[in-house]
C-alpha cells in the first residue's frame, strides 16, 4: 500500500485540501486504496465527529450522515414509517459491512465496475480520456439507462434507490454554507465527465440525509440478484405505491442496477398513476422506462429483466 | 504379504475388531484448535527475521518480458531485492507431477501470470513496491483468449462400441443436446502460502499442500536440489479441492529469495492471485446423444466433450468418465477433445471430470427419460449395465438402486408432478429433480507407521494432509479400533514430509489409502500381540487396553513399531470401481425475474464402510453445497480480448452463501466392498459433487418448464424463457 497521513476529526468538516479523502465507515475506500484506484494522500477520518443520530426533522426524519447501515435499518421509525429504506439497507452487503457503512459514506459508494477496479484496464472514470474497455468487455452488470460512449458502470448501491422513492434530501456542507439537494439529483449521468459520480463538490461534506413526512402506501424494495445474499443488484426496484378505489392513487419507482444513479423516470409513473392496475399497464409503463434502453452485449438481458422486476413489484404492490 | 491389494479382502476385519469407534461420527481430534485459531496455517509462522515477498502479476495475456525497472523499486523503503529467475514457476504443478512444472517468468502464458518476486521488510512495503514495479512487455498480438473461437483436436483416442449413429436413426426416442459449462476456480478459503526457511544446504518450506510426497519432488526438481534437502510441512490446509495438488508460484518464490537474502521468506498469494494463477476448471462443451427403445432401455450413449488448457499442459478436463461406466447401451461413443488458450492452467478441481461431466448426463438423462415417457428414477434403474459396457468387468458394489430408492422415500419424490409447471407458490414455480452420483475409486499408493507405546498409546504418522476432511481422525479410529485402543489415547501426526509417504488427498483417495496403510501397520502389531499371547491372530481381542483381557502394557517392553504399505493392485484392474449415490433437489423458480432457490436437497451415498459418519456427512454436504454454485452462479469470466479474468475474487465470483444454502439431509448407505480396499471403504470427497448440479437443473425444469442448457443457471438466461408470470 501505499504511505498516507490520517487524521481523526472531531468535527464534521469538509476537506480542506487536494489529496484528503474524507473517511468513515471506509468499507468501500479502503478497498480502492488496497487496489490503487483510490490513492488519497491524507485521510481524515470522521467517524467520531457525530452526526451519528436520527431525529424527527419537520414531520419526517433526518439521518446524520454518520448514522450506520445497521442503526439505520433497525430504527423503529425507520421500520414504521419508511420500511422501504430499512429493507433496502439489508438488502445490502452483509450485517459487518452495515456495522461500519454510513449514510453518507453508502451515497459516495463507486461502481463496481470490474474495469473501473483494474487499474491495467482503461476507464474513464478511474483516469479520465484512457477509454472504457467496459463498452465491448465484460458487461453483465453493467448500466442500460443514461449511459454514454464514455461509461456505462452503474451506481451499486441498494440505499439510495430508496431515499429516492422516498423522496429524501441531502444535505450537505461547504465552504459557503448548507444546501440542500434531492436525492434523485444527487448522483448523475456520466456523460462525458464520467469521473464524477455526483453533485458533491470537492468542498463540501454530506451531513445528512432528510425524509420528508411519510406517505400512505405499500412500500416494496425488490433486488434481482445472482445469489440470496452478498451480491449487488441486477436490477432492484423501490417502490411507494398507494391505492384508492382500485386504482392507482400514487407511486414513486426508483430503480438500481440499471444507469449511473438511481433510476426515476417521471412519465412510467404518470402512466400508472390514476389507472386501474392491470398487466397491460404495466407492461405499458414497462415500455416506457424502457424505451431508450441499450444492452451492450452481456447486460441485454436487463431489459427483459427490469420489465418483469417492474411487473413483479406492481403485481405485489396491488394484489389485495 | 505383497504390498500390491490384488486379491479382495474378505475378512472385514473391521467388523470383528472390538472397540467399537470405526464408523462413529466422531469429532476433528484438531477441530477445536481451528475453530479457536490454534492450529497455525502456513503463512502464519512466526520465524525470526522473516522477509516479505509480493509477486507481481503480468499485466498482459501472453508475451515475454523485455526489462524490469528494478532500480527504482530498489530505491523504495524497505525493498531487499526483486527476482525474476529463470527457476520460478511460469505455471503450478499438475497433481501428482512429482516433477518441476514449465518454469521461467521471462515468458508471459496467462493474464496475472507472475513476472517477479519483490522482497521487503514488511508485507506493506513489499506490496507498495511490487505495485509501482514497472514491467515492459512484447505483447504476442495474435493469442487466443477465447474457447469458442480455437480450433480442439482430440485429446485421446475416442471409445466408440457398436454403431451409435444408427442407434440414434432407429432409436424409439432420442436426444442431442449440447451443453456448457464455465471454468471453476477452486476458491479454497486458505490462500497458497509458502515460508521458505533454508539450514545450509537444507530447505524447510511451511505450505499448504494436498500430496507432500509429490510435492517435495516437485520443489526439490524446481530448485535443482536433491530431495533428501526438502522438507514441507503442512500440517493443516484451508482448503484445498484440487488446487494444492501440486507445488505453486510461492513456493519456489519463497524458497529462491531466501536462498539468495540468507533469511527466511514468506510469501502469500492475494485472492486476486489465486484467481489469476491457481489451477482452474476448464470450461467445457458437451454433446450428449441418447438413445432408447420403447421399453425405455438405453441403445446409445454419446458423450463429447471438448475442453481447454494451456500450450504443452497434458491435462485435459476428463468430462466423460462416469459416462463410461453408470448406464447401460450398446452403442456408444465417448471422446474428448482439447483447445489450446492462454488462459490459466487448467487442472484438478474437485472431482475432475464427474463434476462437470456428471451434471450434464444427469440433466441429459432427465431430458431422455421425459422423451420416453418414464420416471426419471425407473428410467435410471432401467439402464444399469449388469457389466462394465464394452469391457464385460463386474462391479465391485453399486449403491446406485438403493440410493434412488432410499433418497426418493426420504425425500418424498411420490409428491413431484410429472408436468412442470404444475405447482406455484405465490410467485415461484416449485419443482423437483433427481440426479445419480457417481465418482470412480482409486487406491493409491500409500505408507504409514503406527507405533503401539510400551505405555498402551498409539502414533499413527504419514506425510498425509488433512485439507478439513477428516485425515487426523479416521486415521486415528482406524488404529484405536485395530489396536483395541481408547481414541483418546491415540495420537496422528501429519503433513510433515519426513514421515512415511501417504496417498496424499486428493482423487478421494486419501482416507481409503493412507488408511488401508495404517489397517496393514495394524495387522503386523496384531500379529505380534498374538505371538507374545501364544494364540491365533483370530483369537486376538484387543479392547481398551486390554489384549485377551491383559493388560496390553503387560505384553510390551518396549514399543512396538510398524510400517504399513498399500498400492493398488489386480483388483483395480479386475473390477470398475466407483461410489454412488442419489440427488433430489427442490427448486423455487421465481416466476417474474428467473431466480432460482434451492429449497432442500436429498443426498444418499454407497461408499463402502463409513469410517467417520460426521466427517463423512461433512464432505456430503460440502460437495452438494459445491453442486449449487456449479448449477446457479459459479464462473470465471475473462475478457476475451486480453485474456484477462474479471471475477478474480469472491464478490465476483460467486461461491453459494449461507442463504443459498438449505437444509440438506445426507444418508449414508451402510455397504462393504471387500474389492476397493482391506477397509471396504470407497472414496466420498469428491462424490457429492457429481451430478448434484444436474438435480438441480432438473428441479429447475420441472419448476417452470425451461431446460436450460448452459451453466450456471443465471436469471439472464431464464428470464427470457419464462412463461408468462401472471397468465400461467
Amino acid at each position: 500500500m501505499r504511505p498516507f497521513d490520517y487524521r481523526r476529526m472531531a468535527d464534521l468538516q469538509p476537506v480542506d485540501q487536494p489529496g484528503d479523502r474524507l473517511i468513515a465507515g471506509g468499507t468501500n475506500l479502503l478497498d480502492l486504496m488496497k487496489l490503487d484506484v483510490e490513492a488519497p494522500r491524507r485521510l481524515l477520518d470522521i467517524s467520531r465527529a457525530g452526526q451519528d443520530r436520527i431525529t424527527e426533522h419537520e414531520g419526517g426524519l433526518r439521518i446524520g450522515a454518520l448514522v450506520t447501515n445497521a442503526d439505520c435499518a433497525a430504527d423503529p421509525r425507520i421500520r414504521a414509517d419508511y420500511p422501504l429504506l430499512a429493507k433496502a439497507i439489508l438488502a445490502g452487503a452483509s450485517p459487518q459491512l452495515r456495522n461500519k457503512a454510513t449514510t453518507g459514506g453508502n451515497l459516495c459508494q463507486r461502481t463496481r465496475c470490474q474495469y473501473f477496479m483494474a487499474t491495467d484496464t482503461r476507464c474513464n472514470k478511474r483516469q479520465p480520456g484512457s477509454g472504457c474497455d467496459a463498452l465491448q468487455g465484460v458487461n453483465r452488470n453493467h448500466a442500460i439507462l443514461g449511459t454514454s460512449e464514455a461509461c456505462i458502470a452503474t451506481y451499486p448501491g441498494d440505499m439510495a434507490v430508496a431515499l429516492t422513492a422516498l423522496d429524501a434530501t441531502v444535505e450537505v456542507l461547504g465552504q459557503g454554507g448548507t444546501r440542500l439537494i434531492p436525492v434523485a439529483e444527487f448522483h448523475r449521468l456520466p456523460g462525458d465527465d464520467p469521473a464524477r459520480d455526483n453533485v458533491l463538490r470537492d468542498d463540501e461534506v454530506i451531513t445528512g440525509v432528510t425524509l420528508p413526512e411519510p406517505v400512505a402506501g405499500r412500500q416494496i424494495y425488490r433486488k434481482i440478484r445472482d445469489r440470496s445474499s452478498y451480491a449487488f443488484a441486477l436490477v432492484s426496484v423501490g417502490a411507494v405505491i398507494k391505492l384508492r378505489e382500485d386504482r392507482i392513487a400514487r407511486v414513486a419507482l426508483a430503480f438500481g442496477g440499471l444507469a449511473h444513479k438511481p433510476w426515476r423516470d417521471p412519465q412510467t409513473e404518470a402512466i400508472l398513476t390514476g389507472q386501474p392496475p392491470s398487466p397491460a399497464l404495466f407492461d405499458q409503463a414497462a415500455d416506457a422506462l424502457l424505451a431508450k434502453a441499450k444492452g451492450r452485449g452481456g447486460n441485454d438481458f436487463k431489459i427483459a429483466l427490469a420489465r418483469r422486476a417492474l411487473a413483479a413489484v406492481l403485481t405485489e404492490a396491488t394484489e389485495e | 504379504m505383497s504390498d500390491s491389494y490384488d486379491t479382495p479382502d474378505q475378512r472385514n476385519l473391521l467388523d470383528q475388531t472390538a472397540q467399537g469407534v470405526i464408523g462413529q461420527p466422531l469429532d476433528r481430534p484438531e477441530g477445536a484448535l481451528k475453530a479457536c485459531g490454534q492450529a497455525t496455517y502456513a503463512a502464519e509462522h512466526d520465524l525470526t527475521n522473516c522477509a516479505e515477498g509480493v509477486l507481481v502479476g503480468a499485466t498482459i495475456g501472453c508475451g515475454r518480458v523485455v526489462r524490469i525497472h528494478r532500480d527504482e523499486v530498489l530505491a523504495m523503503p524497505g525493498v531487499l531485492a526483486i527476482y525474476a529467475d529463470q527457476a520460478m514457476l511460469r505455471r503450478n504443478a499438475q497433481g501428482t507431477a512429482g516433477e518441476a512444472p514449465i518454469q521461467d517468468v521471462t515468458t508471459v502464458d496467462y493474464y496475472g501470470q507472475p513476472v517477479a518476486l519483490v522482497v521487503a521488510e514488511s508485507f506493506e512495503q513489499a506490496t507498495a513496491a511490487a505495485k509501482a514495479l514497472r514491467v515492459d512487455y512484447d505483447v504476442t498480438t495474435d493469442a487466443d483468449f477465447d474457447p469458442a473461437a480455437v480450433e480442439y483436436e482430440p485429446s485421446e483416442e475416442a471409445d466408440e462400441l457398436g454403431d451409435l449413429d444408427r442407434a440414434m436413426d432407429e432409436a424409439a426416442f432420442s436426444i442431442d443436446r449440447t451443453f456448457t459449462t464455465e471454468a471453476h476456480n477452486s476458491a479454497a478459503m486458505e490462500p497458497h502460502a509458502s515460508i521458505a526457511d533454508w539450514d545450509g544446504r537444507k530447505l524447510t518450506l511451511y505450505g499448504s499442500f494436498q500430496m507432500l510426497k509429490y510435492n517435495v519432488k516437485e520443489l526439490a526438481d524446481s530448485l535443482g536440489v536433491a530431495e533428501k534437502n526438502v522438507r514441507i510441512l503442512s500440517p493443516y490446509i484451508g482448503g484445498g479441492f484440487g488446487s494444492k495438488l501440486g507445488i505453486s508460484h510461492d513456493a519456489v518464490s519463497a524458497a529462491l529469495a531466501a536462498r539468495e537474502l540468507g533469511r527466511p521468506v514468506r510469501v502469500t498469494l492475494t485472492r486476486q492471485q489465486v484467481f489469476e494463477t491457481i489451477t482452474r476448471r476448464s470450461e467445457t462443451r458437451q454433446r450428449l446423444r441418447l438413445a432408447c427403445d420403447r421399453q425405455g432401455r438405453l441403445t446409445g450413449i454419446g458423450h463429447e466433450a471438448w475442453v481447454t488448457n494451456l500450450p504443452d499442459e497434458g491435462f485435459a478436463e476428463p468430462v466423460t468418465q462416469a459416462t463410461k461406466f453408470l448406464y447401460a447401451g450398446q452403442n456408444r461413443r465417448l471422446a474428448l477433445s482439447i483447445g489450446r488458450v492462454q488462459l490459466t492452467t487448467a487442472g484438478s478441481v474437485r472431482a475432475p471430470g464427474e463434476a462437470v461431466g456428471m451434471q450434464v448426463l444427469e440433466a441429459a438423462m432427465d431430458e431422455m427419460a421425459e422423451a420416453a415417457g418414464i420416471d426419471p428414477i425407473e428410467f435410471r434403474k432401467r439402464n444399469l449395465p449388469a457389466e462394465l459396457p464394452g469391457e464385460g468387468l463386474p462391479y465391485s458394489s453399486r449403491m446406485l438402486t438403493e440410493a434412488l430408492d432410499r433418497g426418493a422415500r426420504s425425500f418424498g419424490w411420490d409428491q413431484r408432478h410429472q408436468q412442470p409447471c404444475q405447482r406455484r407458490e405465490g410467485e415461484w414455480w416449485i419443482g423437483m429433480g433427481v440426479a445419480s452420483a457417481a465418482r470412480v475409486n482409486i487406491l493409491s499408493k500409500a505408507e504409514a507407521r503406527v507405533t503401539l507405546r510400551a505405555d498402551g498409546g498409539v502414533l499413527v504418522e504419514s506425510d498425509q494432509t488433512d485439507l478439513g476432511t477428516g485425515s487426523y481422525a479416521i486415521l486415528g479410529q482406524i488404529a484405536a479400533e485395530m489396536l483395541g485402543v481408547p481414541i483418546d489415547r491415540t495420537d496422528v501426526a501429519l503433513g510433515d514430509s519426513d514421515l512415511p509417504a501417504g496417498a496424499g488427498s486428493g482423487g478421494s483417495w486419501g482416507a481409503t489409502s493412507t488408511g488401508s496403510a495404517v489397517f496393514r501397520a495394524c495387522e503386523a502389531i496384531r500379529a505380534t500381540l498374538a505371538h507374545k499371547l501364544s494364540v491365533d491372530v483370530d483369537e486376538l481381542r484387543l479392547k481398551d487396553g486390554l489384549a485377551n483381557d491383559r493388560p496390553v502394557t503387560e505384553l510390551l517392553d518396549k514399543d512396538l513399531v510398524e510400517t504399513g504399505r498399500i498400492e493398488p493392485g489386480k483388483t483395480m484392474k479386475d473390477y470398475s470401481q466407483a461410489s454412488y449415490g442419489a440427488f433430489f433437489c427442490e427448486a423455487a423458480v421465481n416466476a417474474f425475474t428467473g431466480e432460482t432457490r434451492i429449497r432442500r436437497m436429498t443426498g444418499a451415498f454407497g461408499f463402502g464402510r463409513v469410517l467417520n459418519a460426521k466427517t463423512a456427512r461433512s464432505q456430503c454436504l460440502g460437495g452438494m453445497v459445491w453442486g449449487i454454485g456449479s448449477a446457479l452462479t459459479e464462473a470465471m469470466e475473462f475478457d476475451h480480448r486480453t485474456g484477462r479474468l474479471m471475477t478474480h475474487d469472491l464478490a465476483e465470483y460467486h461461491v453459494p452463501v449461507h442463504r443459498d444454502v438449505p437444509a440438506i439431509e445426507v444418508i449414508l448407505l451402510e455397504e462393504r466392498d471387500t474389492v476397493a480396499s482391506p477397509l471396504q471403504a470407497k472414496g466420498v470427497g469428491e462424490l457429492g459433487i457429481c451430478g448434484a448440479a444436474g438435480a438441480v437443473a432438473n428441479a429447475i425444469y420441472n419448476a417452470c418448464g425451461v431446460r436450460l442448457h448452459s451453466f450456471p443457471m443465471t436469471p439472464d438466461k431464464l428470464v427470457g424463457r419464462l412463461p408468462d408470470p401472471v397468465g400461467a
